[in-house]
């Protein structure tokens, strides 16, 4: 008996801790058959964190140390004139993006972790640049978030541009959650909009709010690493990676609130409750919430012909599980999910080529491709 | 006998502050090492060093850790890529380096072997870290 009544206070709190995590509403299940396999199309690469295809069908991969990687013809050519990254904690080279009209301008747009400006540490920092040659030229940088900091989390970052031609990235809250994601005069938490040229469109939604940062579409986000254009609607479809449960997909919206750390479906990592609420007037609800999280990295959505029972599929990579999520949605709600490949390695990107394959970053191996068996 | 003891006293006080003045650098290097841990560590090994099954090793009471002190430091110096057997379970997969400095290095171990369990008492030092080479 005695026993027993030390025990309650431990199971009191580890049912407080559980009560405020309701897990997903659907369970990722095993495939019951699955007509693909991968296979390493660029191996030795770290952390190969961006992927873009040039219209010869070559591959631009950022690697999160700094490298710029040009791979044609099974050569790899490391690009001189890429930004100098800060290459700390999650931070470093981070995503990369051809303009939509790149065959007649040339632009590359590249989100990094970067230690220009005010304070000692690091920031998300969006550059363009060209390529000319195995060299990047006219390098201009249109955004970089402030202050710097020396904490290791959340710079986000994917790039996206619409049908409209506007340009999409995101900044994660830099570790500092209680700080900047609800405060639009200060920079991380949000996902900004921008003319190509780095210009403030006219009609973003804090243009007249004093003293905010005119770049925000949207805020209170907390890490999102993983950005789409939806194929047929055209929205911003972006996910995050929430705290110890509560990483979620979104669509986003212009001048939205997505809540985070006010509303969430996630729990501090030592157990402790970090809000009680995870809904409230004003703030958007996510279109899916994964407790327990899966770290999510990297956003597809199957369009092509080469994996016909994939059509209109959400792929998302797993960091934390090692494997690629397909979701299917049914009149914009998850209702199945399933483990691809799973102990492939740590999932950091998911891309649709324009070859209509898809390629996989992932971590201590390179760039793999998804095939049929 | 007077001078006796006062020699005594006198060696006592400086052992005493020797073992405090260690203890306190320990302490403290425990201190900021938490703060490094939460930064660039929780998200993977968890809160209470527990990682996660099949994913990310333990730290907690880890043999791993506590055994190969050197093996601890480059690994997050350097990283750490391939399989590693830890309380008798195997982990193959990548730890990328997190781009701390020496002193971080050495303020992050002292903290994790001194957590949830583990204990030692010698404390890591910024020149025990820097020499620690690639």
């Amino acid at each position: 008996m005695k026993k027993l009544i030390f025990i309650i206070p431990f199971i009191t709190i580890a049912l407080s801790a559980c009560a405020q995590q309701t897990e997903s509403s659907v369970k990722a299940e095993d495939p019951k058959t699955l007509s693909y396999t991968t296979e390493v199309v660029v191996s030795d690469i770290p952390i190969a964190w961006g992927l873009e295809f040039l219209p010869d069908g070559s591959m631009l991969i950022t690697e999160k140390a700094g490298a710029l990687i040009h791979f044609k013809d099974g050569v790899k050519t490391n690009i001189t004139g890429a930004p100098e990254v800060y290459n700390r904690g999650q931070g470093g080279f981070l995503d990369i993006k051809l303009h939509p009209d790149y065959a007649n301008n040339g632009w590359i747009y590249m989100t990094y972790a970067s230690s220009e400006g005010e304070g000692t540490g690091g920031n998300t920092a969006l550059m363009r640049a060209k390529l000319s040659g195995t060299s990047l030229t006219n390098q201009e940088v249109l955004y970089k978030a402030g202050p710097n900091t020396t904490r290791g989390q959340h710079f986000g970052s994917r790039i996206v541009f619409d049908n409209d031609g506007y340009l999409y990235f995101s900044a994660g809250e830099r570790g500092d959650h209680f700080v900047n994601p609800q405060d639009l005069t200060k920079d991380n938490g949000k996902i900004y909009r921008l003319y190509d040229d780095g210009r403030i469109p006219e009609d973003n939604p804090f243009v007249n709010t004093p003293n905010a940062k005119k770049a925000i579409w949207s805020y209170g986000h907390r890490n999102p690493q993983g950005m789409i254009k939806h194929p047929i609607t055209g929205e911003i479809w972006a996910h995050e990676h929430g705290p110890q449960g509560g990483d979620e997909i979104n669509i986003v919206k212009k001048g939205k609130n997505y809540g985070w750390p006010v509303i969430s479906y996630g729990i501090n990592y030592d157990n402790t409750i970090l809000t009680e609420l995870t809904a409230k007037e004003g703030m958007e609800q996510p279109l899916f919430y994964w407790v327990p999280s899966i770290a999510p990295s990297g956003f597809a959505m199957v369009t092509s012909d080469k994996y016909p029972d994939w059509k209109g599929n959400l792929l998302v990579g797993s960091l934390k599980f090692g494997y690629v999520e397909r979701l299917v949605l049914e009149n914009n709600k998850v209702i199945k999910r399933e483990k691809l490949f799973e102990g492939v390695g740590r999932v950091r990107n998911v891309v649709q080529a324009p070859d209509g394959f898809i390629y996989l970053g992932v971590e201590g191996k390179g760039i793999v491709k998804v095939i049929p068996n | 006998m007077k001078l006796f003891s006062i020699i005594c006293l006198g060696f006592v006080s400086i052992t005493c502050n020797t073992i405090y003045s260690q203890n306190k650098d320990l302490d403290e290097s425990i201190k900021r090492g938490k703060d490094i841990y939460q930064d660039f560590c929780i998200t993977c090994h968890m809160g209470n060093g527990e990682g996660l099954a099949g994913a990310f090793p333990p730290l907690a009471k880890s043999d791993f850790l506590m055994n190969n002190r050197a093996k601890s430091i480059h690994a997050i110096k350097y990283g750490l890529q391939g399989e590693v057997v830890v309380n008798g379970k195997k982990y193959n997969s990548v730890m990328a380096s997190q781009g701390l400095t020496d002193d971080e290095v050495a303020d992050v171990m002292n903290y994790i072997t001194n957590s949830w369990g583990n204990k030692n008492e010698k404390i890591v030092t910024v020149k025990e870290v820097s020499e620690v080479k690639k």
